[in-house]
Parts: structure tokens; C-alpha cells; sequence
């Protein structure tokens, strides 16, 4: 099963990818769907980028939104749900040549796998994580979820949503080691593929919570944001997302706000009124734990029995 | 090695008696060394060349109050003449700190009649009554249950060299054990010198002061002396207990990636891991919880690392989805499960064999996999590699079911050898053939090869959901069914190149056949023996496979009378008041029962105690007698 093949070439030719070397199956997402748009973000930017189809790994949760590595002509992981981030961490840990994007919806990161999203941003691992926020448990057929905001009618709360929804940037900026985090909207292509770019430049855990439209389920909860861009504030900074002519043109509503201010930052995610978009914290100088978890990678087959028979005659006697 | 015989000679006043074993306990409060002056006594007798099995005696609390039954503390040390294999019966001599340990140790039925106790005396002159009395009455007691007392005023003597004997007690206590087995004191002034090598030189001596203290206090007035002769060519020797094996054999089988969550009593595998492992270039993941743990485990073996995870019954509950995922999307991955008491949080100190049926059948849904049981400390150790081989072979996840007993026994063990092709090549990370599909199933083994990230062509993605050979999620009913079929498959593949189980004992049958699996192996053994040394028609049969079994046990089974598993889990006795037909029998039963259709009995304890190999001689002596008034 292992062993190094002897024909195995050092010196490929050079090769070219387009968008469908990393196109998948057919996504077989609701007409409508929030989710497309998102993963045509990421197949632009593994273009772009030029990323080698077989040094990309998608991870995914359980959900609609996590059906997403299938939708990739890349390696894939979709296993449990809640549970995406472990097998990314582990995945990254001793393989530093990959890339990791992980796909996972707001039951499957902020309910189920609230514990190992707080432990994953405090890893810091040098991932791209997407939160498929539509508000609602779609695959499961509309059920509440804890981002619904209150008074939203579900299968499980016919009568609304009572509990206030939990705010996933509120809650990463209070994470320890916290070291990006940006908001888009799956509806704006540019602003989604430019915070995504952002997100996966950065080296560190870059988190983008994505408002998703679910239109068989929680369609209306976005209407509005949708028809009425001027409830949304854009932030852009040149250290963080940059002002292009497009965006200007997009968003009535932009601030200048410098992504390396932890405290603005959260005064920002706070704003419910005007819901922010962009870049909202930026810390390129938090520790990563991939600096620790690739220590002693490529230890040589001679050192590693040096080192057994050590270990073992410690104990002989 | 040679030096024992002149040791003996040396030593040996003429009165020493020689034993072919001793069991010898130390126990106190805890917090007062007796763990550690054991364990260095345990070293002595090994470096000298006896047979060695130590085992802890654990409170129940962590903290429990001074001189109390429940905080009995300590080490046992069985020592013999040959490969000692288990804890044995009852103690032959007791070092004791308080009166009140003992009676902790009592009610396990650690003594016997002729016991020698020697015992700390200062509290028969303690300022207060009540323990002054306390102190007498149970001077009494242990006297009319013929326990030989020895009193001695340790304190006392400590005083003498220390200003806390609280805290020197113990290596006085270890100079004392020396000369009373007749070791060199040397022995133990080396094994104090490594024990406190990073106290500094003022702590190695005070300490060695005592050791010498204790050995010439002993020899004066100690008046019963012992002598164990060594074992003959005991040959190259390593002493660890069963986590550090399986540390060892983590290393040493090549696997790189280890992610844990603390629990008791696995979590030594990781201090030991902690300090090591990072020598081999190896990875020491604590995960935030149990479910994180495999699953990072689950990533680095999906990207081509050898993985293990390492947990106790309520860590391997939690991990149970994942192992199915590991099953579904067959992955290799090594799970070790050092068993202890349940359900629950049960005991989490103490040994019990009660994770069995949740290893093979913990799941949702029809999830084979393979589960090995190692039934020494050495075995420990090679079966993870025998784990590691088995997973990558047949693309599975496998479980290594140890325990308690084996976790914390410490034992001089044959050096292990360690072989260039234990280790995990480089991950292959030519081009993959796209001819070849993700799960490529050989109908015969299903077996199948693996692409990893990496490899150009190979581009698949793993899914918990039915799915084809190419990986593609497909409900139709022949998807499910073939994918069922090759997932089982791998276990008949695996069976057939197994071995039928050595009977040890009568080969060709008798009255009783006695199975066990896991660390009960050496008590078993042990108490067949003796019973066989009477006349008696007893064998056993022990099993390391339990997921696929062993070939060949109903034909084995089929040539004695009666047939009995014996385990440390639960299972209703046969005079329980419940009927006979619904008695819930024990988890080795339900499996044996199943595979051959022999109507196999049960015989099992769930004391959070080692099986001794006197309740076996007791258990033998009862089902041989059940058989005999069966048969008249
Ligand atoms: C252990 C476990 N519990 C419950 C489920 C059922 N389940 C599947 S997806 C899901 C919620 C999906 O919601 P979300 O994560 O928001 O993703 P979406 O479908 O909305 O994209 C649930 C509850 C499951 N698959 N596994």
C-alpha cells in the first residue's frame, strides 16, 4: 500500500489548470441556493491561485452545505456532522503541502461542533473555514438552528424561535488565538471571492461566516438584506479588503476599518443594525499550531530505530 | 547476572529460607512513598534476574484522610523463580505504615494465615488514646486471625537520619526488604540514585543514608530472612508496565500521529508518549475531547499517517461514530482501549474486561472491524505493530483491548528487537493509476488499495454515506449490499489466516475447558496448572483474536465435557434468582456461544480486582464438581 514508486517524477511538466479541474459532480443544491455561489468562489480561487487539484482537500460536516467537497474535482473528506474540524486539523497536521477548506453549516459549527470550532480557532491551523450561515437545519427540513433569529418559525418552534441567536463573529472575536475573521453574503460574487481570497492568503485559520440564503426554508430571513444593500456596512482598509470601483459601486454604506483592532473589530460585529461585511480581524502573527504539529516530520527511518533501541534501553535491564 | 548466587551466599546466614516466590506488599497512606520504594524494590528484583509482576494498590480518593481503611495505598510485588505472570493470591509478607490500611487490604482479601506483617509501632505510643487503642485492638485482631506481627519502630530509626521520616520511610523500608530477600544494598542505592537524579546530591544521600540504615536495621532485628533463587538465563531484559509497552510499541510500529484525551487508566500512555515520542519525530495530539481525538487521528490517517488514538470505555463510547465512519470509508487507524470498570464512570482505577461486545458491536449499523486482545505486558507491545500491519493490509480500523491490570503490572519483559520494516515507509505520493478506483474491493478479501491527498489521478472524497467503489454516494440496494459484503469480507479473509488457539493443558480434551481472553491469561494458567498438579481434567484456552475469533474453536470445544469463558465482566451466576434459560450470560459467552453453538458457561468477577489464581483453582474446583454431581 505504501512505498515509493521508482518512476515517480521529480521534474512534471509544467501544468495549467482550469476552473474544471476542479469542477466535481453536478451540485445538487435547491434552484436558489446560497451555496453555489460559494463554491464557485473557491473553484476561481484554486484557479487562480493555480492550486494543484490533488494538494487541495475539502472538509466538510454533515448538512447541505457540507455535501460541498463532492460538488470538487479535489480530494475530499465529508464525514460527521459537527465534527469537520478535527479531521481538518488532523489532515493539516503532518501534511503541510495541503490545502484545507472546510465547508460546514451553523448547526454543524456553532450547535454540534461548537467545542471543537472554539479548539480549531484557537489551534490556528493554516486552513480556510467557511460557515454556511443560512440560519436554518436544512437538510434535515427546517429545523431552528442557533443563529435563527428570534420569532423564526421552524418544524421544531411552529410558534417562533424563542432563545436570541448566537452570534458566531461575537463569539470567535472572544476566542482565544483568534487570527481572521471576515463576513460576505453569498449573493454579492465579488465581495464573497474577495473576502474568501483574503481568508485563504491568510496564514492561520481564516474564518469567513457566509449569510446563505436557504430559499426552501429561511428565504425571507435574507429578503430584506438582499433588496436593501444599505442595511449591510462594507469595511475596507488597505491592510484588510481594499476598495476596488466595483465594491464602491455595490455597497452605499463603507467604513474604513483597520482589521488589526481586536476591539474594533468587535464593536463591528456588534453592530446589528448595519450588518458588517469584509475583513473584521486580521492577525497574521498569532502562533499557528502547525508550527508545532510538523516538528520532526521527515525523521529518517535510521534515526527513528536509533531511537527506538534508546527508548529501549532505558528500560533494559 | 551471575552476582546472585554470590549475593545469596553472601547474605545468607544459613537460616535465610529459600521460596520458589514471594508476594510481598507495601502499604500506607498515601503520599508517603510506598508506590515508589516499591517499584524500586521491583527493579532490584529484576536487575537480579527474578521473575517480577508489581501491581498498585490505589485509594479510592485522591486525597483520603490519614490512617483510613478506604486509603490504603501501595504496591504489591509478586517475585519468583520463573516468568511471573500475574499478582497471585495472598501476600507472604506486608510492610504496613498504620494499622488501618491493613484493614482495607483485609477486606480484599490480600492475607492469609502465616502472613508476616511488619508494622510501624509509634502509634502505640501516640499522643492520642483513641489511636493508641485503635492501635491495640487491631494488634489483637490481626494476631487472632493468625497474621505473624512484627512491631518496629520505623519512625523511630528514620528519626535518627531525617527530620521528616514521613517522607524517608520509604527507602528506609527498601534497605529493609533488601536484606531481608538478601540483595546487595548497592542494588538499591543505584535504583535510589536514578530516582532522585534530579533532586541533587543532598537528596541521593540522605536517602542512601536510609536505604543503609533500613538494610542493617533488618539485619539485626528482623528476624525472618528469605531467599528467591533467580530465574535460569533470563536474557536480554527490559522492565515497563503494559502503557509504556504499548508506548513502545507505538514507536516502534512507526506511527506517527497520536491524539488522546486524558482518562484513567489510559492516560499514562501519554505521559510516557510525552516524553518520548517527539525522539522519533512522532506527533502527541491532546485533543479537546475524545471525539476530536479520533478524528484527528481520522485526518492524519486520511492524508496518509500511520494514527492511533488511545482511550478507556467511557473515551471509546464517544468515539464510536467516528469508528464507524473509519469502517465506512475505510480508513486504517489503531485504537487502543485500556479497559476499566463500568458502566459509567465506574471504577476508573480498577481493571475489568467490560468492553468487549462494544468493540465489536458498538456502532450504528453492521461496522466489522478487527479487535485484538494482548495477554501480557509483551504483548503489549507487539501487537500495536501487529495492529498498525493490520489496518494498512485491510484498509480498517482496528481496536487493541488491554487494561487495568496490564496498564499498571510491571514486568521484566525479553527486549524487543525492533525491525526497519515495523516502521511506516514514506507515503506514497506518486501518480495514481485512474484506471484503479477508490475502493478497487478484491471480492475475495476486500481489501482494496488507498489513494492519499497528494497523489495526482487519485482525487476522491471520502464519505460517511453508502457509496460505489468509485467512491460516489449511491443509495440503490446493491451499492449497500456489496459495500456491506466487502467491508465483512475482510474479516473472513483475516480469519482464514489465523491459527487455531494452543490448548494448554490436554490437548485432547477432558472435562473442563476454561477460555479467557485478555490480561487473565497468567492467572488461568496458573490455577489450571495447580488443579492439573492434582489429578484434576482441566485446560484453558486463551484467545487474542476476538474480532474475527480464532479458527477452530468448536472443534477444540467439542473435545471436553464442559466448557467455561472466564472474564472481569458481569454475568449472572448460575444461582442467580432469574430463570435459567434467560440468565444473561457474559460477553465472552455470547460471542463463543454464537460462533460454535456449544452451550459455553460462564464464569466471571467484577471486583475491580485481577483474577488470582486461587478464585480459578476455586472456580475449577466448583464446575468440576457441578460436572461429577451431574454425571452420578
Ligand atoms: C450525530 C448526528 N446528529 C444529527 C444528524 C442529523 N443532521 C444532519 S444535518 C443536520 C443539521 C444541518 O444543519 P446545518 O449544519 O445548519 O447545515 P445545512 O443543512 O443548513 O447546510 C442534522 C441535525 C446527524 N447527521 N448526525
Amino acid at each position: 500500500m505504501f512505498g515509493l514508486k521508482t518512476d515517480w517524477e521529480l521534474d512534471p511538466p509544467p501544468r495549467y489548470f482550469t476552473l474544471e479541474d476542479y469542477e466535481g459532480g453536478v451540485a445538487r443544491w435547491c434552484p436558489g441556493c446560497g451555496d453555489f455561489g460559494v463554491l464557485t468562489a473557491v473553484q476561481r480561487i484554486c484557479r487562480e491561485q493555480q492550486l494543484p487539484p490533488e494538494k487541495v482537500v475539502a472538509v466538510s460536516g454533515i448538512g447541505c452545505s457540507s455535501r460541498f467537497p463532492h460538488y470538487m474535482k479535489t480530494y475530499g473528506f465529508h464525514g460527521l456532522h459537527g465534527r469537520p474540524l478535527p479531521v481538518a486539523c488532523g489532515i493539516k497536521s503532518r501534511r503541510p503541502d495541503l490545502d484545507i477548506w472546510v465547508a460546514t453549516g451553523d448547526g454543524d459549527c456553532c450547535s454540534i461542533g461548537a467545542g471543537h470550532w472554539i479548539h480549531a480557532i484557537r489551534y490556528n491551523m493554516d486552513m480556510t473555514v467557511m460557515l454556511f450561515d443560512n440560519a436554518v437545519y436544512g437538510l434535515t427540513k427546517n429545523q431552528t438552528s442557533p443563529t435563527s433569529p428570534v420569532g423564526f418559525k421552524s418544524n421544531t418552534h411552529p410558534r417562533g424561535a424563542w432563545l436570541p441567536p448566537l452570534d458566531p463573529l461575537q463569539a470567535m472575536l472572544g476566542f482565544t488565538n483568534v487570527s481572521f475573521v471576515g463576513q460576505a453574503v453569498d449573493w454579492n460574487p465579488i465581495l464573497l471571492h474577495a473576502i474568501l481570497r483574503q481568508a485563504h492568503a491568510h496564514k492561520g485559520l481564516g474564518f469567513v461566516r457566509i449569510l446563505q440564503r436557504c430559499p426552501t426554508y429561511s428565504g425571507h430571513v435574507f429578503q430584506d438584506l438582499q433588496k436593501s444593500p444599505d442595511q449591510l456596512l462594507l469595511l475596507t482598509h488597505d491592510d484588510g479588503l481594499p476598495m476596488t470601483p466595483e465594491l464602491d459601486r455595490l455597497f452605499p454604506n463603507k467604513e474604513q476599518h483597520d482589521p488589526s483592532d481586536l476591539g474594533k473589530a468587535r464593536i463591528a460585529a456588534a453592530n446589528h443594525e448595519r450588518i458588517p461585511v469584509g475583513v473584521l480581524f486580521r492577525d497574521p502573527s498569532r502562533p499557528i499550531y502547525d508550527d508545532f504539529t510538523n516538528y520532526g516530520l521527515g525523521t529518517s527511518v535510521e534515526d527513528k530505530l536509533d531511537s527506538i533501541n534508546a527508548e529501549l534501553d532505558r528500560f533494559a535491564i | 547476572m551471575s552476582t546472585h548466587v554470590a549475593e545469596a551466599a553472601g547474605t545468607g546466614s544459613g537460616s535465610r529460607t529459600t521460596v520458589p516466590q514471594h508476594i510481598i506488599e507495601i502499604v500506607s497512606d498515601s503520599g508517603e512513598g510506598a508506590q515508589k520504594a516499591g517499584q524500586a524494590f521491583g527493579a532490584v528484583c529484576a536487575k537480579s534476574g527474578r521473575g517480577v509482576w508489581t501491581v498498585e494498590i490505589i485509594p479510592a480518593e485522591i486525597k483520603p484522610p490519614a490512617r483510613s481503611q478506604a486509603g490504603a495505598s501501595g504496591i504489591r510485588i509478586r517475585v519468583g523463580s520463573r516468568t511471573v505472570t500475574n499478582m497471585g493470591d495472598e501476600a507472604d509478607l506486608v510492610v504496613a505504615f498504620n494499622e488501618q490500611v491493613l484493614y482495607g487490604r483485609i477486606t480484599q482479601h490480600a492475607f492469609r494465615k502465616g502472613t508476616n506483617i511488619l508494622l510501624e509501632n509509634r502509634w502505640a505510643t501516640d499522643d492520642s488514646p483513641e489511636i493508641r487503642e485503635l492501635y491495640a485492638n487491631a494488634l489483637q485482631e490481626f494476631r487472632e486471625k493468625g497474621f505473624v506481627v512484627h512491631e518496629l519502630p520505623l519512625e523511630q530509626e528514620c528519626l535518627k537520619h531525617t527530620s521528616n521520616p514521613r517522607v524517608g520511610k520509604n527507602m528506609f523500608v527498601l534497605g529493609m526488604l533488601c536484606s531481608i530477600y538478601g540483595f546487595e544494598v548497592e542494588r538499591a542505592l543505584e535504583e535510589a540514585a536514578f530516582l532522585f537524579r534530579k533532586k541533587g546530591e543532598k537528596v541521593v544521600a540522605l536517602n542512601h543514608e536510609l536505604i543503609r540504615a533500613g538494610y542493617a536495621y533488618a539485619s539485626d532485628h528482623i528476624p525472618i530472612q528469605f531467599f528467591v533463587p533467580a530465574r535460569p538465563n533470563p536474557g536480554k531484559s527490559i522492565v515497563v508496565n503494559g502503557n509504556q509497552a504499548v508506548g513502545l510499541g507505538i514507536m516502534a510500529a512507526g506511527i506517527d500521529v497520536v491524539a488522546m484525551y486524558p482518562i484513567t487508566p489510559a492516560t499514562s500512555v501519554s505521559h510516557y508518549l510525552g516524553e518520548a515520542f517527539h525522539r522519533v519525530g512522532g506527533l502527541l495530539h491532546q485533543a479537546e475531547d475524545e471525539i476530536a481525538a479520533i478524528g484527528f487521528a481520522i485526518g492524519a490517517s486520511y492524508a496518509g499517517k500511520t494514527a492511533c488514538t488511545v482511550t478507556s470505555g467511557p473515551g471509546l463510547a464517544l468515539k464510536t461514530e467516528f469508528l464507524g465512519l473509519a469502517v465506512m470509508g475505510e480508513l486504517p487507524l489503531v485504537i487502543v482501549d485500556v479497559q476499566r470498570g463500568g458502566p459509567s464512570t465506574g471504577l476508573p482505577t480498577k481493571v475489568e474486561q467490560g468492553d468487549l461486545l462494544a468493540s465489536i458491536w458498538g456502532q450504528p449499523g453492521d461496522s466489522p472491524k478487527v479487535v485484538i486482545a494482548p495477554a501480557t505486558i509483551e504483548e503489549c507491545f507487539h501487537f500495536v505493530i501487529t495492529a498498525r500491519k493490520l489496518a494498512e493490509a485491510f484498509r480498517t480500523p482496528v481496536i487493541v483491548l488491554t487494561d487495568a491490570n496490564l496498564a499498571t503490572g510491571v514486568q521484566p519483559i525479553p527486549r524487543p528487537n525492533p525491525q526497519e520494516e515495523w516502521l511506516a515507509p514514506p507515503i506514497d505520493q506518486a501518480p495514481w493509476d485512474k484506471k484503479v478506483l477508490a475502493y478497487d474491493w478484491d471480492v475475495e478479501s476486500g481489501a482494496s488499495p488507498r489513494p492519499i491527498p497528494g497523489q495526482p489521478g487519485g482525487e476522491y472524497v471520502l464519505t460517511g454515506l453508502s457509496h460505489t467503489k468509485d467512491a460516489h454516494v449511491a443509495y440503490d440496494p446493491d451499492s449497500n449490499r456489496v459495500g456491506m459484503e466487502m467491508r465483512s469480507r475482510k474479516l473472513a479473509a483475516l480469519q482464514k489466516a489465523l491459527k487455531p488457539p494452543k490448548v494448554f493443558g490436554d490437548e485432547s480434551g477432558g472435562d473442563l475447558l476454561l477460555v479467557g481472553w485478555g490480561s487473565t491469561q497468567g492467572a488461568i494458567e496458573e490455577g489450571v496448572e495447580r488443579a492439573r498438579g492434582e489429578g484434576q481434567s482441566v485446560s484453558a484456552v486463551h484467545l487474542r483474536f476476538m474480532s474475527p475469533l480464532e479458527p477452530g474453536l468448536e472443534e477444540i470445544f467439542r473435545r471436553f465435557k464442559k466448557v467455561v469463558a472466564i472474564g472481569i465482566h458481569y454475568s449472572d451466576p448460575e444461582d442467580s434468582p432469574i430463570d435459567k434459560p434467560n440468565r444473561r450470560r457474559s460477553q465472552l459467552a455470547i460471542l463463543l456461544r454464537d460462533q460454535t453453538l456449544v452451550d459455553v458457561d460462564s464464569w466471571t468477577r467484577v471486583e475491580g480486582q485481577p483474577l488470582s489464581p486461587g478464585t480459578i483453582y476455586d472456580a475449577i474446583q466448583d464446575h468440576l464438581g457441578r460436572l461429577a454431581r451431574k454425571e452420578s
